[in-house]
C-alpha cells in the first residue's frame, strides 16, 4: 500500500473529493420538479418540453458524476458497491411501484416515457449518493471500479 | 442481553457504543433483517391494492402510512431530536445505533405506502383533474412531497448510513458522527413547517 492510500485508511475524512453528493442531489431535485410539474397536469396532455428540459439536466448531472466517481482513486470501492447494490435494489422496487401505479392509470406513450426515465434517473442517483456518502468516510481498499 | 462497552471516538471524545463496536467486524444493522419480512408483506399488500384499485384500501395505505410519516417525522424532529442534542455523545451514540436501522426501514416504507395510494387514491376520486376544487391543494401537497423528498433521500438518509458505517469501525470518529447527525437539527425545521403544512393541505382536501 502507498504512503498516500495508508494515510486513507488512518483519516479518510480528512480526504477532500469531488462533489459527488452535491451533484447527485441537484439531480435528485431536477427529477422531483420535472416529475411534480407533469404529475400536476396530469391527466391532461401537458407540454413535454419543461419537464425533459429538467430531465435532460438530471441526466447530464448523473453522467457527470459517474465521470466524476471512476477518476476517484483509492476509494472504498468494495463498500460503495455494496451500499449502491443494495440501495439500486430497494429503490429500484420503489421504482417499479411507482411505475405500475402510472400504468395503471392509464399513462401511456411519450408521457410514460418520459415519467419512466425520470424514475430511472432517480433509482440511479440515490444509490450513488448513498453508497458515495458512505464510502467517502471509510478506509481505502484501492481496488479500482470494474 | 446487549451490555454497553466504552470504546474511543476520535481525539478527546470517548463514548460508550454497543457491543458491536468493540469487535471491529461490527455487528450493528445497519437494515434490520427482521424487520424485512414485514416490509414486504406491506409492499405486496400495497400492490394488490393498487392492482384492485379498492378505494376503502387505497384510502387505508394512504391515511395509515401518511398519519405514520407525519407523526414520526414530528415526533422524531420536535421531541426525540432536542433530547438527543441534550445528552451526552455516548448516549447520543447508544440511542442512534439502535433508532437508526429502524429508520432505515421504517421511513422509505411509509413514503412508497403514502405516495403510491395518494397518487391512485386521488385519480380515483378525481382530486388529481384541473376541474376539481381539490387540484391546487393536490398540487401543493406534491411540492410539498417534493421538498421532503429531497431532505430526506438527498440529506438525512446519507447522513444516517454514513453514520451507521461510521459506528461499525472498531474506532468510530466521534466528531464526524457529530458534524453528521447536525444535519438533523438543521433540517428539523424544514421537515417539520413541510409536515404542517401536509396536516392543513389534507384536512383542506378531505372537506372540499
Amino acid at each position: 500500500m502507498s504512503d498516500g492510500a495508508r494515510s486513507l485508511v488512518e483519516a479518510p475524512s480528512a480526504r477532500r473529493l469531488p462533489p459527488v453528493d452535491h451533484v447527485a442531489l441537484a439531480s435528485i431535485a431536477l427529477v422531483v420538479v420535472g416529475g411534480i410539474y407533469f404529475a400536476a397536469h396530469l391527466p391532461a396532455r401537458p407540454s413535454v418540453a419543461p419537464s425533459a428540459g429538467l430531465l435532460a439536466g438530471a441526466v447530464a448531472l448523473l453522467l457527470a458524476n459517474l465521470v466524476m466517481l471512476s477518476r476517484i482513486r483509492p476509494f472504498a470501492w468494495r463498500l460503495f458497491r455494496r451500499v449502491a447494490g443494495w440501495a439500486l435494489l430497494a429503490y429500484a422496487l420503489i421504482a417499479g411501484m411507482l411505475e405500475l401505479v402510472f400504468i395503471l392509470d392509464q399513462t401511456r406513450g411519450f408521457a410514460l416515457l418520459l415519467l419512466t426515465l425520470m424514475l430511472v434517473v432517480f433509482a440511479v442517483d440515490i444509490p450513488v449518493l448513498f453508497a458515495f456518502s458512505v464510502a467517502r468516510y471509510q478506509p481505502v481498499d484501492e481496488r479500482l471500479p470494474a | 442481553m446487549e451490555r454497553p462497552v466504552s470504546a474511543e471516538l476520535g481525539p478527546g471524545l470517548t463514548a460508550r457504543l454497543p457491543p458491536a463496536t468493540r469487535t471491529g467486524a461490527s455487528s450493528i444493522q445497519v437494515v434490520p433483517l427482521r424487520g424485512l419480512p414485514v416490509v414486504a408483506v406491506v409492499l405486496v399488500l400495497l400492490v394488490v391494492t393498487l392492482v384492485g384499485n379498492w378505494l376503502w384500501a387505497l384510502d387505508f395505505f394512504h391515511v395509515v402510512g401518511g398519519g405514520l410519516w407525519t407523526g414520526v417525522d414530528l415526533f422524531v424532529g420536535f421531541v426525540i431530536g432536542p433530547i438527543l442534542g441534550r445528552l451526552p455523545t455516548a448516549a447520543r451514540a447508544e440511542f442512534s445505533a439502535r433508532f437508526m436501522p429502524k429508520m432505515v426501514l421504517l421511513m422509505p416504507t411509509l413514503v412508497i405506502m403514502t405516495l403510491a395510494s395518494g397518487w391512485q387514491l386521488a385519480r380515483h376520486v378525481g382530486t388529481l383533474a384541473a376541474a376539481s376544487p381539490a387540484h391546487p391543494w393536490v398540487v401543493a401537497s406534491l411540492i410539498v412531497v417534493g421538498v421532503l423528498a429531497v431532505v430526506a433521500i438527498g440529506i438525512l438518509e446519507p447522513a444516517n448510513l454514513a453514520v451507521l458505517f461510521e459506528m461499525r469501525k472498531p474506532r468510530p470518529d466521534g466528531e464526524l458522527i457529530a458534524r453528521l447527525m447536525h444535519r438533523f437539527v438543521y433540517t428539523a425545521g424544514i421537515t417539520g413547517a413541510m409536515q404542517l403544512a401536509t396536516l392543513v393541505i389534507m384536512t383542506r382536501i378531505a372537506v372540499l
